[in-house]
């Protein structure tokens, strides 16, 4: 294994079962990060992106398939030590900043949770220190950590999740659509945040988003997710300029673009499953440029790759 | 333009009493709708938006009232409207709104065809046979396929985007002249979002109504709008037609919105954000609202607040950097990139199709 690669995501399956249905939320995933990039994942609602990120987190359990963080086993059972190395290896950036803040603690209790719970301090002005430099870190004064979530406007709520994850000093940070709750000209703010301390402190990115204007912007590169499956994997700049994947292509062309004249002559790309002829030719990942991975026959990967040519 | 306007809000203040404490939440806001037009009214939250949209039906919160300023609609004031019978004739009828989400606008415990049939016996006065018809209709022409089928089941059968559908037949059931849409795409996925917006245009262009369109997302607004009104701390900003408010904006808040696009960001550079945050509306605005985050900002904006200056006729904007006496100030270099870089992106064609089959309008989930 490559070590530059900081987590590996080899045939992730996961199974939701309710009575006798089953519902294959995630099918063969796979996937690596490597260290110091973002990695997009994007999908519309009910895509499994999110099952994917708490499948790695741990919190959902995998059918199938085994998730590597440098190289080590982290699917499944762990000792307790090695569980917890895990929990503070790898730290999360929710959505809502509004739901993921204990509203009765004050800041400095928040961004030190983590502290407390792995005893990562050997004295209290060890510990104010830490939670300190965390804080200046995502822009907020150290004085706010005497107040309470409710003081703070939705942008600084977010920094405040962002400061408590990093307290942590995690290798992987995997952020659930951490952006989307925000407004446009905060967004903008959280977004540069997360890109300075990517580059400061040589962080690692898993982020799960639908808002692809974003996606395009912060990541080095990004998956496309479509009903459980990886169907599409490359470079951003080159998933944007040369889609091969019908459904990239469609949910490329629905993004509204800020531009009257272009929205007013866009025509819609509207994908239909049933194009594929998957019972004669099963599909399979291929490589089709390098680097640039999609999901089909290889009949069909031809296809797309001529009429890329010819866009 | 005012033989074509079909509403009128003109200094329209609104405040709320929150625990003994004042919001104002709008600020002398004005805007005119002209008729089978598509306006956007954007901004971020706070900025009023959604509070401007409720004073067309009455539906202010009991704690919020409108203090000044009137809203002129068929030569009625709405601002003066005190009784639920006033609006009875108006609201639902006349103007109709869809809201942003179709999980909660829906009574879970009704057939979807009976909550259109309702609206259409209750508004146009229909027996229940012919409303029943034209609930049928209705469902028909928001794109429903079998809607005899549709208009036995209950919300709950429904996905996202097709429950959207059923709110808007509901709200179009009586053929308002109005039709308001508070982010009604905002909880939806890109492609079902782009076949509700094909949807809300064609409704638009058939039925020659007028539609108030409240969003955040820019792209939207450049997708379904005519004209733009800006919005900030209550106030509208600058409003003019969607090509110059995208092309020629003048004021710096507008400036900086656009700005802020990451689609303009370029690569490993810092993306331009707006300092800051916007001002709390529980105190006193002096000056120019967005003069605290505006870098360019004046000596003026501080202390007295800018009126309405016309760019063109159909164009103006609130901001001192129109008055004769102000120094020239151009936009930021950034906004010179959004057009090159869009137009660049279309070229390379990732935006456009090739082969693949083009829109129907909706239909299938």
């Amino acid at each position: 294994m490559n070590d530059d690669v900081i987590l590996s995501v080899r045939g992730l399956s996961v199974d939701f079962r309710r009575g006798r249905r089953n519902f294959r939320a995630v099918d063969r995933v796979s996937f690596d990060i490597r260290r110091g990039e973002t990695l997009s994942l994007v999908g519309e609602s009910g895509s499994g992106k999110t099952t994917i990120g708490r499948a790695i987190l741990r919190i959902t359990a995998l059918s199938e398939g085994e998730i590597f963080l440098a190289g080590e086993r982290v699917d499944g059972r762990l000792d307790a030590a090695r569980e917890r190395a895990f929990r503070q290896r790898v730290q999360m950036i929710f959505q809502d900043p509004m739901a993921s803040l204990n509203e009765r603690a004050k800041i400095d209790y928040i961004v030190s949770e983590g502290l407390y719970n792995f005893g990562l301090f050997h004295s209290e002005a060890e510990r104010k220190a830490k939670v300190e430099t965390a804080l200046r870190d995502v822009g907020l004064s150290p004085e706010v950590a005497s107040r309470f979530p409710h003081e703070f406007s939705g942008g600084q709520r977010q920094r405040i999740g962002i400061a408590r994850a990093l307290v942590m000093n995690p290798e992987l940070l995997v952020a659930d659509e951490p952006i989307s709750a925000l407004d446009v000209s905060i967004r903008a703010q959280v977004i540069n945040l997360m890109n300075k301390l990517k580059r400061e402190r040589h962080l690692t990115y898993l982020f799960i988003a639908h808002d692809l204007s974003v996606v395009r912007f912060i990541s080095d590169r990004i998956a496309v997710i479509y009903r459980g499956r990886l169907v599409e994997l490359a470079e951003a700049e080159a998933l944007f300029a040369r889609p091969l994947h019908p459904y990239t292509r469609a949910l490329l062309s629905a993004v509204p673009e800020p531009d009257p004249e272009i929205e007013r002559s866009k025509r819609l790309v509207v994908y239909d499953p049933s194009a594929h002829d998957y019972a004669r030719m099963p599909p399979a990942w291929r490589e089709a440029e390098p680097g640039h991975f999609v999901l089909g026959s290889e009949e069909e990967v031809k296809r797309w790759q001529a009429e890329a040519q010819n866009r | 333009m005012s033989e074509t306007t079909i509403l009128t809000a003109e200094g329209l203040e609104v405040s709320f009493t929150l625990r003994g404490r004042r919001l104002a939440a709008l600020r002398g806001a004005s805007l005119e709708l002209c008729r089978g037009e598509t306006l956007a009214v954007v901004g971020e939250s706070g900025s009023g938006k959604s509070v401007f949209a409720k004073t067309f039906l009455g539906m202010l919160d009991k704690n919020g009232r409108i203090e000044r300023g009137s809203i002129r609609f068929d030569g009625m004031d709405l601002a003066q409207f005190r009784s639920e019978r006033d609006w009875l004739s108006v609201r639902g009828k006349r103007i109709a709104m869809v809201f942003q989400d179709p999980m909660t606008a829906l009574n879970p415990l009704k057939t979807v065809g009976e909550q259109i049939r309702e609206t259409a016996a209750l508004h146009r006065g229909l027996d229940r046979k012919t409303s029943r018809t034209a609930a049928l209709e209705t469902l028909e022409r928001v794109g429903i396929h079998d809607p005899e089928l549709r208009y036995r089941q209950y919300p709950h059968e429904f996905s996202g985007g097709m429950r959207q559908r059923v709110v808007i037949a509901a709200a179009i059931a009586c053929g308002p002249e109005i039709l308001i849409c508070d982010e009604p795409t905002t909880a939806l996925d890109v492609t079902v979002q782009a076949q509700i917006l094909d949807l809300i245009k064609s409704l638009q262009r058939d039925l020659g109504m007028s539609v108030l369109f409240i969003t955040h997302d820019l792209g939207v607004v450049a997708n379904i709008a005519q004209r733009v009104a800006v919005m900030y701390a209550g106030q509208v900003v600058e409003a003019g037609t969607v090509d110059e408010i995208f092309r020629d904006p003048r004021a710096p808040y507008t400036w900086a919105l656009l700005a802020s696009l990451p689609q303009l960001g370029i690569k490993g550079e810092e993306l331009y954000a707006i300092k800051g945050t916007p001002p709390s509306l529980f105190k006193e605005i002096k000056g120019d609202a967005f003069a605290p985050r505006n870098p360019l900002a004046l000596e003026v904006d501080f202390v007295a607040e800018p009126p309405e200056f016309d760019v063109s006729p159909t164009h103006w904007a609130k901001t001192w950097l129109l008055d004769p006496r102000a120094p020239r100030i151009e936009p930021p270099e950034t906004l010179k990139r959004l057009r090159e870089r869009l137009a660049a992106d279309r070229r390379r064609g990732s935006a456009v199709a090739g082969g693949a089959k083009n829109a129907a309008q909706g239909g299938s989930r």
